[in-house]
């Protein structure tokens, strides 16, 4: 099971850092990383493997939105099946 | 990898364009509930979907974290009240107050099916409970009414469509101090559907299993996003270009549909791929008609423009899903979609013209505010317009006309929320009361003898 992170806004230090690190915490595995900085805006998405968390996928996607709040960031945690189901035939 | 642009386009179309999941609504019937006691009855009533859909919103909420899109509303659809009533007599009204009370209990925000099916004729239950619907929707706060006065199959009951005229006005007239809100709860269908989880109209057919989970999407702003990045491109191609945007937002109904299936243990319906509008900014059909070229929607070539994005919705659509039903295209209610309000508003918009739309859209005459003095005769007349265009083309018409009481043509009712709020706009008033009083039915026609 795989799920999408993705976090945009304003650049500033270790916004990569912190959604690494809340990742971890919950035994979330990251898959891949692509990123781009337009002047000042930031935008990551991230890929990541969720077979082995440790906490129901509504409780991450609260962390992260928490934490995207606390940095003035909009962070999604949204589950890989949205994207193939609306992009795939 | 998914690709990021799909990624992002996701999130735009869910962040910036209104895109979300309009309802998650459970159908139960309660066909197993009927009893010769009133009070047994509405027991097993308040049992039985006390016991289906306990879930119904928990698992909603974990959905929209899940997948990250929003679930606006999550709600039930019953059986026809009528039916039970006609098994256990006395007032149908307890059975509003039982739907009323459990739907609050479960956490759903509406719940329908306090109906009657009399496109044919009265059966036991079906008259007290269409008496009784002004009463029940003045008493309670979440249960809607529709009731199906004709079918291409059966003709129109013109009985029927004379007493819904004063019904609908006592509605109004019974929630006067609410904003007539009483008749926004109320539908009177023609053809009606009997998967459509859309308020105020859905009920739970009586040929559909005993519980099941039917899905309505909604997009009219990623619709009309898409078309206003092809700002000079012929129509044929602004219809491929609907088709493809209609595909993407269905997949998403059928992909929750599937998943709130699986998790509360009932099977999965239908998804309705309706473009359902909000009064909110960016979430209105009638800015669709308008980014195809027109200047005010209401204007010449509203009709076509509404018949190509009708069709191009249902043609994206209907491949993106395993069974599609309901209502299935684009909505036309005036109050809760803020371009309609403006043409409503600027005069560009008629209630003739909302007719003709209401031949090439999905439903019909959704959410009008009509002066107070409008006469009982007046609106089953126009009830009775509505249900022609249905019966002859063989299409789900509805009309949901809500009378101003003391208000007159220009000033606003406002229901807040989903609702919406809206002018009260000008109805002929030349009188078809002759030709409602002599009651009776309207012959099905010959399009209805296919065998």
């Amino acid at each position: 099971m795989k799920a999408v992170v993705t976090v945009i806004g304003k650049d500033m230090v270790g916004i990569l850092a912190k959604v690494a690190d809340q990742c971890s915490k919950t035994n979330v595995n990251i898959i891949e990383v692509t990123q781009s900085v337009l002047q000042d805006l930031f935008a990551m998405i991230m890929l990541v493997d969720i077979s082995g968390m440790n906490c129901p996928f509504t409780q991450l996607a609260d962390q992260m939105a928490y934490i995207g709040k606390e940095m003035g960031l909009q962070i999604h945690v949204m589950h890989e099946d949205i994207f193939n189901s609306m992009h795939r035939i | 990898m998914i690709n990021s642009r799909d990624i992002l386009e996701t999130i735009t179309m869910i962040q910036d364009e209104n895109l979300d999941i309009r309802t998650i609504t459970m159908g139960i019937s309660l066909l197993d509930c009927a009893d010769s006691d009133l009070t047994r009855s509405c027991q097993k009533v308040y049992d039985k979907i006390g016991r289906c859909a306990k879930d119904l919103v928990k698992t909603g909420e974990e959905i929209e974290k899940q997948y990250g899109i929003p679930i606006i509303n999550k709600r039930i659809s019953v059986t026809p009240i009528a039916m039970l009533a006609g098994a256990s007599g006395g007032d149908p009204v307890a059975y509003a107050r039982t739907l009323d009370k459990i739907s609050k209990e479960v956490g759903v925000n509406f719940i329908g099916g306090y109906s009657a099916l009399v496109h044919k004729g009265f059966s036991a239950g079906d008259e007290a409970l269409i008496r009784s619907i002004p009463q029940a929707l003045c008493e309670t706060d979440q249960v809607c009414s529709s009731v199906n006065i004709g079918t291409t199959k059966a003709g129109i009951n013109m009985d029927a469509v004379r007493m819904m005229g004063k019904v609908i006005k006592q509605c109004a007239e019974l929630t006067a101090d609410r904003q007539c809100i009483g008749a926004a709860k109320l539908v009177v269908f023609c053809n009606a559907p009997e998967d459509n989880p859309f308020m105020a109209g859905a009920f739970h057919g009586p040929g559909e299993p005993d519980c099941v989970i039917n899905v309505g999407v909604s997009g009219p702003g990623v619709v009309r996003a898409a078309v206003a990045k092809h700002p000079d491109v012929p129509l044929n191609e602004v219809a491929d270009i609907i088709k493809k945007t209609a595909f993407k937002i269905t997949r998403m109904g059928q992909l929750v549909g599937s998943e709130a299936s699986r998790r509360l243990g009932v099977p999965f319906g239908i998804v309705d791929l309706s473009l359902a509008p909000t009064p909110a900014i960016g979430d209105s059909v009638a800015h669709i008609l308008e980014e195809m070229g027109l200047e005010s929607c209401g204007g010449p070539g509203t009709t076509a423009a509404l018949a190509l994005l009708n069709d191009a919705v249902k043609k994206g659509g209907v491949m993106a899903s395993s069974t599609v039903g309901g209502l299935s295209g684009a909505f036309i209610p005036v109050s809760e979609d803020a371009g309609m309000i403006d043409a409503a508003r600027c005069g560009s918009l008629s209630l003739e013209k909302l007719e003709a739309m209401t031949a090439v859209c999905s439903v019909g005459l959704d959410m009008i505010m009509i002066p107070g003095d409008t006469t009982p005769e007046t609106i089953s007349g126009i009830i009775a317009d509505e249900a022609a265009i249905g019966m002859v083309n063989y299409k789900t018409t509805a009309v949901r006309l809500i009378p101003a009481i003391g208000k007159t043509v220009g000033e606003d009712l406002n229901f807040g929320g989903l609702l919406g709020y809206g002018p009260v706009m000008k109805v002929s008033t030349f009188s078809p009361a002759k030709f409602i009083a002599r009651g009776g039915h309207i012959p099905a026609p010959l399009q209805s003898l296919k065998n």
